[in-house]
C-alpha cells in the first residue's frame, strides 16, 4: 500500500475524496488514503506547497491563481482531475430577497432578471449591501462578479466584498453583518434551514458547466509520482461514478453527516446530490438536475478551456496583467494530458480534444471519445456569452469595454 | 516590535505570550478571532501576527492583509525560503506568522520557533491531561468491580483483585476492560440502564 495524504475542507463536494476512501476504491488501487480536515483554503493551500500532504481539494481559481504567483505564495500547481462542476448558490437575507419582488422560482430561473431587480434596489438602499464570498481567488466569487456585472453592478464599487468561512454565512446573515453570501453547499441550505436566508440564484443557472474544485498537487511532485498520480486518479474516476449514481446518494450523505468530513445532517447533503434545492424556508424544494455534478457529462475531465476561462476572468478583474506567459501557464495548470494517461483503456470515456468552445451547448450533446460514448452537459452562460479559448484577449476586452 | 496572537485558545495564547514576555518581548497583544476581529488587527497595525491554524478565519485575515490600506506596510505569510522543515513543523504544530514587509528573518525566526514549541508543548499538556482523566476514570471502574466481586462472591479486596487479573490474562483482555465488563453487566441486571 501507498501511504497518500490529501487535504479537504468540510464541504459537501469533498464526496470524491471522501467514498474513494470510505468505499475502498483508493485501497483497490493500492493507496493508504489519509485525508486531513483542513478549515480554511490558506491552510489546505500551505499544506500542499510545502509538503505537508501530497494533493488538496482545491476551489480551480486558487490553483490557478497560486501557479501564477498571485496572493501569498507561488508554487507550480498539477490539477489532473475535476472533483466537482457546479453545487454553488448565492443566498440572500430574507428582507434583500424580498426587495428583489420576483417569485422565488423565476429568481433562480431568469439569473438576468434578478441582477436587473438587484441593480435596481441597490438605487434606493441608504448604504452598500455586505456580500460575503468565501475566498477571493474562488469559482463563487468569479461567478457572483459575472452574474452581478450583466446588470451593470460594479461589485467592486457598488456592494461591499468580505471574506468569510462558509461555516460563518448563516449565522452573519442572521446577525445582519453580512446581506448576501454566496457559498458551496451545504451552507446555503444551512442557511435556508435556519430561515435566516433565501436562495436566489444558482451557480449552474450563471454558468451550466462550471468547474468548482480540483485535485491539486505540485507540479514537481506529479511528474515524479507519475504511477502513484495514475492510480489515484483511477480511484477517484471509479468513486465519482459511484457518488454520482443516484441510488448511493442516501449512503454517500450519512458518510459526509459525519464529524470527520461535513459535521451536518445528512438531509441537508442529501438535497445538493440530489439536487433538490429548498430556495426558500418552509417551501417546498425546486429540483434542479445539474445542481452538482460529480462524474456525469465528464465532468471530472480538466477541460484546459476552463482553466484560461479561469485566467480571462483574473484579468478582467484585474488581479494579474495579462501576457502570453501567463496564459499559457493558467493553461497549463489543467493537466488534461495526465487524465488521459491515468485512465486511457478504462470505463470513464475520454474526450477527443482538451479544449472546447464554452458555453455553446444548450442539451446534452455527443461528442468525440476514445469509445464513442460520451456526452457533454449544457455549459452555456446565463448572458448567452461563448467564450472562445483561442481568443481569451477579445473576450476579456469585450467585458471591460462594457464596465 | 508589536506582536499580536491570534488564537482560538486563550490559555495557549497565554502561554505563547508568556514565552515571549521571557524572551523579552514586551509589546504582546492578545485578539480573540472572534466576531470583527481582523479589523482590530488592521487597527493595532502589529509587525507579526501569530496565528492558530485551527481557526477557519485564515482566509478573512489574508483577504484584509490583501486589500487594506491602513496598515503602512504589506504585511504576508512569513516563510523562510531557505527552511522549507520549518514551515512544516509550524503547519504540524498548527501555527503561522505572518509579518510586515522589510521585518529581517533573522528577527522573526526566533518568534515562530518560539510559537511552534509553546504550541507543540500545549498540546502534549492537553495528551497528558486527557490520558490523566482516563486513568483515573479507569482507576475508579476498577474499583467499582472490585467492590460488586466482593459483596457478591464473598471475597476480599485483595482475592476480587485478583480474581480480574487473572480473568484478563486468561482472556487476554486489560484488567480495565474486564472491570468494564462486570459494571455493565451488574448494572444491566439491576435494570439500572
Amino acid at each position: 500500500m501507498t501511504p497518500l495524504t490529501i487535504a479537504f475542507l468540510p464541504l459537501t463536494d469533498c464526496a470524491v475524496l471522501a467514498a474513494a476512501k470510505e468505499k475502498g476504491f483508493a485501497a483497490e488501487n493500492g493507496l493508504d488514503l489519509q485525508l486531513v480536515r483542513d478549515v480554511s483554503w490558506a491552510t489546505a493551500r500551505d499544506r500542499l506547497i510545502y509538503g505537508q500532504v501530497q494533493c488538496a481539494q482545491m476551489l480551480a481559481p486558487l490553483a490557478v491563481a497560486v501557479s501564477l504567483g498571485l496572493g501569498q505564495h507561488p508554487a507550480a500547481l498539477a490539477a489532473p482531475f475535476k472533483l466537482s462542476v457546479n453545487g454553488n448558490a448565492v443566498t440572500f437575507s430574507r428582507r434583500l430577497a424580498a426587495m428583489l419582488e420576483m417569485d422565488a422560482g423565476e429568481r433562480v430561473r431568469d439569473p438576468a432578471a434578478t441582477a436587473q431587480a438587484l441593480a435596481t434596489v441597490l438605487r434606493t438602499l441608504p448604504a452598500k449591501p455586505v456580500f460575503a464570498v468565501v475566498h477571493r481567488f474562488s469559482s463563487h466569487a468569479l461567478a457572483l462578479r459575472y452574474w452581478l456585472s450583466s446588470a451593470g453592478i460594479d461589485p467592486d464599487a457598488d456592494i461591499v466584498l468580505r471574506v468569510l468561512p462558509p461555516s460563518f454565512m448563516s449565522d452573519a446573515l442572521g446577525r445582519g453583518e453580512i446581506d448576501a453570501f454566496t457559498a458551496g453547499e451545504p451552507w446555503n441550505s444551512v442557511s435556508v434551514a435556519s430561515g435566516n436566508g433565501e436562495i436566489v440564484a444558482l451557480g449552474s443557472r450563471i454558468w451550466e458547466s462550471g468547474p468548482e474544485k480540483v485535485l491539486a498537487m505540485r507540479q514537481d511532485w506529479a511528474d515524479a509520482n507519475a504511477e502513484v498520480v495514475d492510480r489515484l486518479l483511477q480511484a477517484l474516476d471509479r468513486a465519482a461514478a459511484w457518488c454520482q449514481d443516484d441510488r448511493n446518494h442516501a449512503e454517500l450523505a450519512a458518510i459526509l453527516s459525519s464529524n470527520s468530513y461535513v459535521g451536518c445532517p445528512a438531509e441537508l447533503i442529501a438535497s445538493a446530490l440530489s439536487g433538490q434545492i429548498r430556495l426558500v424556508p418552509g417551501e417546498p424544494s425546486v429540483e434542479e438536475r445539474n445542481f452538482l455534478l460529480l462524474h456525469r457529462h465528464a465532468s471530472n475531465f480538466p477541460w484546459r478551456s476552463q482553466a484560461l476561462w479561469i485566467y480571462s476572468q483574473l484579468a478582467r478583474w484585474d488581479y494579474l496583467e495579462p501576457s502570453a506567459d501567463a496564459e499559457a501557464a493558467a493553461s497549463h495548470v489543467f493537466r488534461s494530458d495526465i487524465y488521459r494517461r491515468a485512465l486511457a483503456g478504462g470505463a470513464t470515456p475520454l474526450p477527443g480534444a482538451s479544449l472546447k468552445l464554452e458555453g455553446s451547448l444548450s442539451g446534452e450533446w455527443p461528442v468525440a471519445s476514445d469509445t464513442g460514448k460520451l456526452s457533454l452537459g449544457p455549459d452555456r452562460f446565463f448572458d448567452g456569452e461563448v467564450f472562445d479559448p483561442s481568443a481569451v484577449g477579445d473576450y476579456v476586452q469585450r467585458f471591460k469595454a462594457q464596465a | 516590535m508589536r506582536i499580536v496572537i491570534v488564537d482560538e485558545s486563550h490559555l495557549r495564547a497565554t502561554i505563547v505570550e508568556e514565552g515571549l514576555m521571557e524572551a523579552g518581548y514586551r509589546d504582546i497583544i492578545l485578539v480573540p478571532p472572534a466576531a470583527g476581529y481582523v479589523a482590530e488587527i488592521e487597527r493595532l497595525a502589529p509587525d507579526v501576527v501569530i496565528f492558530d491554524l485551527g481557526s477557519p478565519t485564515r482566509d478573512t485575515l489574508e483577504e484584509m492583509l490583501a486589500v487594506s490600506r491602513s496598515l503602512a506596510r504589506p504585511i504576508a505569510m512569513f516563510v523562510d525560503k531557505s527552511d522549507d522543515d520549518m514551515i512544516g513543523a509550524a503547519i504540524d504544530a498548527g501555527v503561522s506568522a505572518y509579518v510586515v514587509d522589510g521585518l529581517r528573518k533573522e528577527r522573526v525566526k526566533p518568534i515562530l520557533d518560539l510559537a511552534v514549541r509553546r504550541f507543540n508543548a500545549f498540546s502534549r499538556l492537553q495528551n497528558e491531561l486527557h490520558d490523566a482523566k482516563t486513568a483515573l476514570s479507569e482507576r475508579r471502574v476498577i474499583e467499582r468491580a472490585k467492590l460488586l466481586l466482593m459483596s457478591s462472591r464473598s471475597l476480599d479486596e485483595s482475592e476480587a483483585y485478583a480474581l480480574l487479573r487473572s480473568t484478563a490474562m486468561r482472556q487476554n483482555r486489560r484488567i480495565v476492560d474486564v472491570a468494564e465488563a462486570i459494571v455493565t453487566a451488574s448494572e444491566l441486571l439491576e435494570g439500572k440502564q
